[in-house]
This record gives structure tokens, C-alpha cells and sequence, in this order.
């Protein structure tokens, strides 16, 4: 597999072209921007949290594939999961974006573990092959987190 | 005589025998930093080598040398750019950017009062405009903007009506997104008549355009020397030396006093008062090589070689991509520069960078800190081709396989 190929799996790119959960939330719902200042995506997270749970999400903004994807591959992840659980799910997809050098290894069984308790998530492993590319992938999850924070 | 063979500067510049990612390197970004020939790296590692020593109230040889090779900087910019007043009105900053600061914090904080006007356009960049807000903090001065219309060049319709009040029209000579060329002499005696002074933003032109500040006729001209195939770190700001002796100092520290006393300072006249501490010998060496280099080359033989590049990839892009890749700016006969901002519909700029960078194609992509002229257009980002004296044609063969690729791998 090329190294674009690893970068832009099918998955990404289906994520891409047909993004889910795109738009708003009325209120109570919270909403929370995130920006990248160097390259100029931007990202609104409409979260509905009731009774510990996400109920409901709902993104807009625009972006480069890798963000575009990530934020869609987020709220289909965190979807009617309770706040402890989408919390563990930052904490693995962070760590997965902050591995450094090469992809995951794969036969470390604590390493596949993560990979499989990701699910689709997994698909953007290949970012962290490319360093200024982690923060289009990690947009909408700092978001998500900053969004938690204020709910 | 000057000569022109880009072939020729292509082997001068040893950062273009790169090979990436298996391919040859294909740098079409010198709109961000151009790359230096080998006699820039070289006068740099000779200075550091046999020369280096710090300028000004040495006595011994070297010292001396060292002093005669960083003025003879300042005389070799001022005569590239045919300024009125010789070196006198030459200041080296760090860069473009640090120019400008010097430019408002400097002379606006001492010439502007509350209800003055600063004119700047929608196509500056930041350095342009972040320097006026934060003065504006201080003074309650009006920072004004000309619209560009949808030939992205500036609509003048208004500018009698905008210039009033105005006492500084401050703007680009050639937009590092658009690379539309913006009529300078004529706005700068326009500006004249309403008793503004004008300074201009060269840092994409001056290693591109000829320029003659005595042509010209305005006030203050403020460039970096990277963008000129010289070395980062050094940039410059000349103005009138008459204005420059009304300014107050910017930074204060050794080399920019007449006198220290323990009740206060005087400071020096002149460029001095604006160079605190050890200045950038070496940086200032490797720019005066730059400048005979682009002399040699010819200014209006590189403006030319632009030209060429420019009209022959806009054509065969709208050609081959049937209006699906867009270029932001100018049509190619336009008297436009080498900078090619482009938009594909459905494929993000970050991502055509990325798949142009697998086959060792570099291109920028991002808003070009040219916020307000993203806005402008509807736009987050563009990719950005932008060509030097060493771009052939080969480089545009491998940007639209690039665009092509691109295209096909997001659909």
C-alpha cells in the first residue's frame, strides 16, 4: 500500500464524500467551535447530553478530508454513548494519533486491542504517519473535548 | 549585459537537486521563500569563515571587514532598488514583518493621531494589518480597506472618497495569493494629492518586478530578503532618510544610542537609531550576493520569465481541466506575477498538497495570511504554485499530473 493509499483509506474518503450527522442542534444542545489557525478549518460540535448519555450530535464547518472524515467517524463513535465511555474513546484516539514513527504495531496484542476497540477509528492510523497532518485529524476531538468540558 | 537562462540558475541553486519521494524535487513555492543560488550560501560561509567579527567601533582588520561587507549591504539594496538617498534610508529588520511593526509602531505611533486614517486593501497580508489594529489600540486611529472586485484587482471606484482623511495609504505591490500587480505609481501621486504618504509592501515583488523607488515616488518600501533568493533573517525598510530622522527609536538597546547617561539616553541619527544590538552580518552579506545575483539575471528578464510560466500553466490548466480547477486571480494575459492560487470543487487545498507532495511537488496550501481576502471569495484555502527565476515548464508538467491525481483520487 502506497503511503497516500495508508493516508486516504477507502473509509476516509466514504466519510468524506458522504459525511454523517452533518448540521445543527437547536438548544439546550451545546455547541462548541474548534479552529485551526494555520490551515483554516473550522468545526462547530452540537452535543445533546441527557442523563449521562450523547443523545444526539450533530457537526458543520469545513475542511480537508482527514478533518472532515475524523469528525464524522467521531460522532458515528460517540453516538448514544454514555459520557464515560465517549471519554475513553478520546483518551484511545488521541494516544493512536500521538504514537510515534511507524503505524501501530500490529502484533502487539495491547496495541490491537486498541485498534479493535476503535472500530473504524482505526482507518486513520495512517495520519500519524504524517505529522502536520495530526491536527486535521484531531480537530473535531479537541472540540468534542472542550465541548464535554463545558457540558 | 545582463543574461537569462533558467536552466542555467536552475544549477546554481543546489536545493533543487533534491529528489523526494523518489521524484526530483519540484519546488513551486518561492512565493513562500525562494531558494538561494550557491553564491548566497557561499558569500554567507566565506564571511563566517575568514571575515566574521562584529560590526561598527572595531579598530582590528577583521572587525573592519566585517563592517565594510554589512554596509556594503545597505549600498548594494539601496542601489538595487535606485532609492533616492542611497543606503541612508536603508534599515535591516529580521524580516517583512518586523519592517512593518517598525513602520506603525515607529513612524505611525509618532505621526498618527486620534480620527487619522490608514488606507490598506482586502489583499494585504497580516503583516499589513495586524500592525494597525494593535496601533489602534493605542490611537484611535480609522484602518480602512480597498475592495478588490471579481477581476481580483483593486476597485479604485471609491478611492478619492476613501482617501480622505487618510494619512498613510499602505499596500502590496503584487498580492502573494492573487498575484495581481497593483498599480503603484499611479496610486502613490494619487495619494500625494490628497497629502498622504504611501508605503508599500514589495516582499513578493522585489525579487520579481524591477523596481525604482525614484520611478515609483513613495514613501516607504518594506521587504524580506528570503523572497529575493537571499537568506531568511533579514529584511528590509527603507524610507526618505528625511523621514526617517522624524522617527522615533523602535527597539532600544547597545548601537542605537548617541550618548547613555544614568539620567536617560540620546539616541543616534539615521538607520542606526533603528538597528539595536548585533545586527544580522552574515544575513545582510548573503543579501547583498542576492542582489548582485538578480542583477546579473536581469529584473526585467526575471519579471519575463514569470510572465511565461504564468500564461503558459493558467492556459493548459483551464485547458486540460475543463473550469474544474479554478484559479483565483487574474486571467493569464493580465500583467499579473508567477503566484497561481487554485480551487478544485470537492477536493480540500491541504489535500491537494498532500497528494502532490508524494510525487515531490511542493505547493502551499492555507489561507496565505490573507485572511480577509479568503473571505473575500468565499474561501478557507487555496493551493498556491508560485514559480522563481529557476521554474521551467517541467515544474508545471509535473503540477498538473499532480492536480490530475488529485482529482482522480477524490472523484
Amino acid at each position: 500500500m502506497s503511503n497516500l493509499e495508508e493516508l486516504y483509506k477507502e473509509i476516509i474518503l466514504d466519510h468524506y464524500r458522504t459525511p454523517r450527522n452533518r448540521g445543527e442542534l437547536p438548544p439546550p444542545a451545546s455547541k462548541t467551535e474548534g479552529f485551526n489557525p494555520l490551515c483554516g478549518d473550522e468545526l462547530t460540535v452540537y452535543l445533546d447530553v441527557k442523563d449521562g448519555v450523547v443523545a444526539d450530535i450533530k457537526i458543520t464547518g469545513h475542511g480537508c478530508s482527514i478533518s472532515q472524515a475524523s469528525s464524522s467517524l467521531m460522532s458515528v463513535a460517540i453516538k448514544g454513548k454514555t459520557l464515560e465511555e465517549v471519554r475513553e474513546v478520546l483518551s484511545k484516539f488521541k494516544n493512536m494519533m500521538t504514537l510515534e514513527g511507524d503505524v501501530v504495531d500490529l502484533n502487539d496484542p495491547a496495541n490491537r486491542d486498541v485498534l479493535r476497540s476503535l472500530g473504524e477509528l482505526a482507518a486513520l492510523q495512517g495520519v500519524a504517519k504524517f505529522p502536520v497532518r495530526i491536527k486535521c485529524a484531531t480537530l473535531a476531538w479537541n472540540t468534542l473535548s472542550q465541548g464535554l468540558e463545558e457540558n | 549585459m545582463s543574461y537569462f537562462n533558467a536552466v542555467r540558475v536552475r544549477a546554481d541553486v543546489p536545493a533543487l537537486t533534491r529528489v523526494i519521494n523518489g521524484h526530483p524535487i519540484t519546488y513551486l513555492d518561492s512565493g513562500a521563500s525562494s531558494l538561494p543560488p550557491r553564491t548566497v550560501i557561499e558569500a554567507m560561509d566565506e564571511y563566517y569563515r575568514l571575515r566574521h567579527a562584529n560590526v561598527h567601533r572595531g579598530v582590528y582588520q577583521t572587525a573592519n571587514e566585517a563592517t565594510d561587507a554589512y554596509e556594503g549591504a545597505r549600498s548594494a539594496v539601496a542601489g538595487f532598488l535606485n532609492a533616492p538617498g542611497g543606503g541612508e534610508g536603508v534599515v535591516f529588520t529580521k524580516n517583512c514583518t518586523e519592517a512593518f511593526n517598525l513602520l506603525a509602531k515607529s513612524w505611525g505611533a509618532a505621526n498618527l493621531k486620534d480620527g487619522d486614517a490608514v488606507l490598506l486593501t482586502e489583499m494585504e497580508h497580516h503583516a499589513n494589518i495586524v500592525p494597525w489594529f494593535q496601533l489602534r489600540e493605542h490611537i484611535n486611529i480609522d484602518v480602512r480597506f480597498i475592495p478588490v472586485n471579481d477581476d481580483f484587482e483593486l476597485d479604485l471606484t471609491n478611492f478619492d472618497e476613501l482617501m480622505k482623511g487618510v494619512k498613510l495609504l499602505s499596500l502590496t505591490a503584487m498580492s502573494n495569493v492573487l498575484g495581481t500587480i497593483n498599480p503603484i505609481k499611479e496610486l502613490a501621486a494619487r495619494a500625494h494629492q490628497h497629502g498622504a504618504l504611501v508605503a508599500v509592501d514589495a516582499a513578493q515583488s522585489v525579487g520579481h518586478l524591477p523596481t525604482d523607488l525614484q520611478d515609483l515616488d513613495v514613501d516607504f518600501m518594506l521587504f524580506s530578503g528570503h523572497k529575493m533568493l537571499g537568506p531568511t533573517g533579514i529584511g528590509v525598510f527603507w524610507t526618505r532618510p528625511e523621514i526617517l530622522n522624524g522617527m522615533p527609536p523602535f527597539l532600544g538597546g547597545g548601537g542605537m544610542i548617541a550618548d547613555v547617561r544614568t539620567d536617560g539616553y540620546t539616541p543616534a541619527t539615521g538607520f542606526t537609531r533603528f538597528e539595536a544590538g548585533t545586527p544580522m552580518i552574515a544575513e545582510a552579506v548573503g543579501l547583498h550576493a542576492a542582489v548582485r545575483y538578480l542583477e546579473g539575471l536581469g529584473m526585467a528578464n526575471v519579471h519575463q520569465h514569470d510572465r511565461e510560466l504564468t500564461i503558459d500553466a493558467i492556459s493548459r490548466i483551464n485547458h486540460q481541466f475543463n473550469g474544474r480547477v479554478k484559479i483565483i486571480g487574474p486571467t493569464a494575459h493580465a500583467n499579473r506575477g508567477g503566484v497561481i492560487s487554485i480551487d478544485i470543487d470537492g477536493v480540500h487545498p491541504h489535500d491537494i498538497a498532500q497528494v502532490l507532495d508524494e510525487s515531490g511537488v511542493c505547493v502551499r496550501p492555507g489561507h496565505h495570511c490573507a485572511k480577509p481576502l479568503m473571505k473575500r471569495f468565499g474561501l478557507a484555502a487555496t493551493a498556491r504554485a508560485s514559480f522563481g527565476p529557476y521554474s521551467l515548464v517541467e515544474d508545471t508538467d509535473a503540477l498538473l499530473e499532480g492536480l490530475q491525481r488529485a482529482i482522480t483520487f477524490f472523484g
